[in-house]
C-alpha cells in the first residue's frame, strides 16, 4: 500500500468522524421523534458563527467557543421546540417539512443580514497547526473534532442506554401516551432531547469552524451529508451514525483520490442505495 | 414594488439631494434589470456587485466632472434622453441557471426593463440571456468568461469582458516568459469545478496549451461547493506538476488553500483564473496562506486622483471592500450599456441594440485596462484585454505581467504561508 494511500485513509477517517459529529444531533430528533429537521445544517452554521464571534470578540479558541456554541444552540433547540416543533408535530408530515425548512431559511437569512455574505475563516493555527509524524500529516483541528466526535457518540449512547433520563426519552419516543401514564412528561423529555441534539450540533459547528470556511449558506453544503449519514447509520442509532460517518468519509476520500472527485458522490450514493436495498433500516437501526 | 425596488429608489432619492436635478430628469427613468447571485454559495459576489452598480448609477445619474473623459460622468442623467435617470432593478439568481432564467423573464415581462445586465456565473448567463434573446431585449454581460456564450449566434447578447480564450492566451504567453526566465513550466495541472464556468474554461485553457505543443499533464475536476478536497490535493502532491491553474469559485478556493497548507503542499507556480481568487473575502480568509498566487485581472487602481482611483474610493465607501477585478468589470459593463442607451436616445430595444453595435470606446474613456470596447458580430468585445497580477504579500494584488504594465517583478516560486 502506497504511503499516500495511508494519508488518504487517515484523512477520510477524520472527515468521517466530523460527518458523524454533525449527524448525531439529527439522528436523535429524526430517529426518536420522527421529525425531519431540515434546519439541521443551519444549526451547524449557527454553531460556526458562535465560535467565530467568540474568537473575534474575546480572542478565544475552541476551549471557550465550543462550550458556548453548545450552550447557545441548546437554548435555540429548546426555543425551537416550544415555539415550533411542539405544534407542527401534531400536524401532517408536510407541516413538519415546511416548518423546519422555513426555520432553516429564517436562520440562514438572519445570519446573512447580520454578518453579510462574505466568507469568514478562523486563523489556521487556532488549535495548534498540523502534526507531522512519519510523513503523515494530521491537522490538530480535525483531530480535535474527530476525538470529540467519538466522545459525543459515546456520551449520547451511554445517556440513552444507561441513564433513567435516557430511558424516559426512549419511552416517550416509543409511545408518548403510555409514557405519560407512567408519570413521564413528554413535553419536558422532548424539549431535553432537542436541547441535547441542538447542543451537539452547535458543538460540531464550533469544531468544524476551525478548519472550514464560514458562510451563511454553509448549512446547505453540510446538511445533505448529515441526512445520508443518518439514513445509512440507522434512524435513532447514535453508534450507527458514527460507523456510517466513518464509512462515508473513507469511501469519499478513496474514490476522490483514486477515481476522481467528480465521481465520488456517485460512488457514495450508489453504495448507499445498494446497501439500503438489502438493509432498509440502516447499519444499526431497528426495523 | 419589492424591497430591492424600494432600495433603488431610496438611493436615487438620496443622490438627488446632493444636486439640483433638472425638471425633466424627475419624470423619466430608464430601468435596467440586473441579475446577480444575491443568495446561495456566491452571495458575497452578488452583494459586491450590487454596491458596484449603485456606485455606477451614482456616477451616471449625478454630475461627476472629476471623472474626466468617462462617458456619462460629466452631466446628471442620460443627456440623450433628456437627463433621464438610470435605475437598476436587482434580481436574485441564487447561483442557479433555472432561477436566472425565471428572473430574466420576470424583469422583461413584468418590470419592463429596457435591457438586462448579468448574471455572473457563466451557467446562469447562458440561460438568462436566452430569454432576452427570445424577447428581443439587449443583454449585456460583463463578467462571464465561458467562450461558448458568444458562439450561439445571438443578436441581442453583448459581452465586454475578456473571455476564456483571451486569458488562455495570456497564460500561455506568461508561462512561456517565466520559462525563459528560468522557471520550470513543463507539466501543467488544471484544477476546476464541474460547473459551466469550470469545465468550459478548463477546456479552453487545455486547448490553448495543446496548440502550443504542450498538452496539460493533469486534469483534476471536483464537484462545486466541495466538503473536502484532500484527495485532490494529494493527487497533485503525488504528481508534482510545475504549474497549477485553479478555476474555482470562492468556497472551493478557500478550501483548497486551507487543505494545501495542512497537507504542506506548494506547487512551484500557482496561477488562478480569477473568480474565487478575486473575491476580497478569499484574501481576508486565506490571503496570508496564499502568498504568491498569480491571478488574471483587467483592473488596476492607477495613480491617486485618476478616475479609476476615485471610483475605487467611491466603491470602498459604499461597500467597505477594496475594489477588485470582478466588480470593476461589472461597473465597466454597466457604463457601456448606459452609454449605448444614452446614444440610442430611446428605450426602444432595437435602437439600443444598434447603439451597442456601434459602440467604439477608447481606453481613456474606460475605467478598466481594456484596449477599448468594440463588439464583433457575435457581440464579443474584441478590444478586451488583461494582465497577470500576484498576491505577493497576502493582502493586495499587484500587476506583475506583461512588463509594460507591471508594478513589480513576478515573485517565484509560490510562497504560500
Amino acid at each position: 500500500m502506497s504511503f499516500v494511500l495511508v494519508q488518504v485513509i487517515a484523512g477520510g477517517l477524520l472527515l468521517g468522524a466530523v460527518y458523524a459529529l454533525f449527524s448525531s444531533g439529527l439522528t436523535l430528533v429524526w430517529g426518536m421523534m420522527n421529525i425531519v429537521n431540515f434546519a439541521h445544517g443551519d444549526f451547524v452554521m449557527l454553531g460556526m458563527y458562535v465560535a467565530y464571534v467568540v474568537y473575534t470578540l474575546m480572542g478565544g479558541g475552541p476551549i471557550l467557543g465550543a462550550p458556548l456554541a453548545t450552550l447557545v444552540l441548546a437554548t435555540v433547540g429548546i426555543v425551537v421546540y416550544f415555539g415550533l416543533i411542539r405544534d407542527i408535530m401534531k400536524g401532517p408530515m408536510l407541516a413538519q417539512i415546511l416548518g423546519t425548512f422555513g426555520l432553516a431559511l429564517l436562520l440562514r437569512y438572519s445570519v446573512f443580514w447580520w454578518f453579510g455574505a462574505n466568507f469568514l475563516s478562523m486563523p489556521p493555527d487556532i488549535v495548534g497547526g498540523t502534526f507531522a509524524f512519519a510523513g503523515l500529516r494530521i491537522e490538530a483541528s480535525r483531530l480535535l473534532a474527530g476525538v470529540v466526535a467519538l466522545l459525543v457518540t459515546l456520551g449520547l449512547h451511554l445517556l440513552l442506554t444507561r441513564t433513567s433520563l435516557g430511558s424516559k426519552m426512549l419511552a416517550v419516543a416509543e409511545d408518548a401516551t403510555a409514557a405519560q401514564l407512567m408519570g413521564i412528561r413528554p413535553d419536558t423529555m422532548q424539549a431535553i432531547a432537542w436541547a441535547i441534539a441542538a447542543g451537539a450540533t452547535g458543538l460540531a459547528g464550533a469544531l468544524i469552524a476551525n478548519f472550514f470556511y464560514i458562510v451563511p449558506t454553509v448549512g446547505e453544503t453540510l446538511g445533505i451529508v448529515a441526512f445520508v449519514t443518518v439514513s445509512l447509520g440507522g434512524f435513532g442509532s447514535v453508534p450507527g451514525a458514527l460507523v456510517a460517518g466513518l464509512l462515508i468519509g473513507v469511501i469519499e476520500s478513496l474514490s476522490g483520490y483514486l477515481i476522481g472527485a467528480v465521481y465520488k458522490d456517485i460512488i457514495v450514493y450508489v453504495l448507499f442505495l445498494f446497501f439500503l436495498w438489502f438493509r432498509p433500516q440502516g447499519l444499526m437501526g431497528k426495523m | 414594488m419589492n424591497l430591492k425596488h424600494v432600495t433603488g429608489l431610496l438611493c436615487a432619492a438620496a443622490m438627488s439631494l446632493a444636486l439640483v436635478p433638472s425638471a425633466q430628469a424627475q419624470d423619466k427613468v430608464v430601468k435596467i434589470g440586473v441579475i446577480m447571485p444575491m443568495s446561495g454559495g456566491t452571495a458575497s459576489i452578488g452583494a459586491h456587485a450590487k454596491a458596484a452598480i449603485e456606485v455606477a448609477m451614482d456616477i451616471i445619474n449625478n454630475a461627476h466632472p472629476e471623472l474626466g473623459s468617462l462617458p456619462l460622468a460629466k452631466n446628471a442623467g442620460l443627456a440623450g434622453l433628456g437627463g433621464a435617470k438610470v435605475e437598476a432593478v436587482f434580481a436574485d439568481n441564487q447561483g442557479n441557471p433555472a432561477t436566472g432564467q425565471n428572473q430574466a423573464l420576470r424583469l422583461i415581462t413584468e418590470e419592463k426593463v429596457a435591457a438586462v445586465f448579468g448574471s455572473y456565473q457563466s451557467g446562469v448567463t447562458l440561460t438568462s440571456s436566452a430569454i432576452a434573446e427570445k424577447y428581443g431585449i439587449p443583454f449585456l454581460n460583463s463578467e462571464s468568461v465561458a467562450a461558448n456564450l458568444t458562439e450561439r449566434g445571438f443578436k441581442w447578447f453583448f459581452r465586454t469582458t475578456p473571455i476564456a480564450t483571451d486569458f488562455a492566451k495570456i497564460y500561455v504567453d506568461f508561462l512561456a516568459d517565466m520559462k525563459a526566465q528560468g522557471a520550470k513550466t513543463d507539466a501543467i495541472a488544471l484544477v476546476h469545478d464541474n460547473t459551466e464556468y469550470g469545465t468550459s474554461v478548463a477546456n479552453t485553457i487545455s486547448t490553448a496549451f495543446k496548440d502550443k505543443g504542450q498538452p496539460v499533464a493533469l486534469d483534476v475536476a471536483y464537484p462545486v461547493n466541495a466538503t473536502d478536497v484532500q484527495g485532490q490535493v494529494l493527487q497533485l502532491k503525488d504528481k508534482k506538476p510545475d504549474v497549477i491553474i485553479m478555476i474555482s469559485y470562492t468556497s472551493d478556493a478557500i478550501l483548497f488553500a486551507k487543505t494545501m497548507q495542512s497537507l504542506d503542499y506548494k506547487p512551484p507556480i500557482l496561477l488562478a483564473d480569477d473568480a474565487g481568487y478575486s473575491d476580497p473575502s478569499f484574501i481576508k480568509a486565506v490571503g496570508k496562506i496564499s502568498q504568491g498566487v498569480f491571478n488574471r485581472s483587467s483592473w488596476s487602481v492607477g495613480p491617486s486622483g485618476s478616475p479609476s482611483a476615485i471610483i475605487a474610493e467611491m466603491y470602498k465607501k459604499k461597500s467597505g471592500e477594496e475594489m477588485d477585478d470582478t466588480v470593476g468589470r461589472q461597473m465597466q459593463g454597466f457604463f457601456v450599456l448606459a452609454d449605448a442607451i444614452d446614444r440610442a436616445g430611446s428605450t426602444d430595444p432595437a435602437k439600443i441594440q444598434a447603439a451597442l453595435k456601434a459602440t467604439d470606446l477608447k481606453p481613456e474613456q474606460l475605467m478598466m485596462g481594456y484596449k477599448g470596447v468594440k463588439f464583433d458580430e457575435k457581440g464579443q468585445n474584441v478590444l478586451a484585454s488583461g494582465l497577470i497580477i500576484q498576491l505577493q504579500d497576502g493582502e493586495n494584488y499587484v500587476a506583475v505581467w506583461p512588463k509594460g504594465s507591471a508594478e513589480k517583478a513576478p515573485m517565484l516560486p509560490y510562497k504560500g504561508w
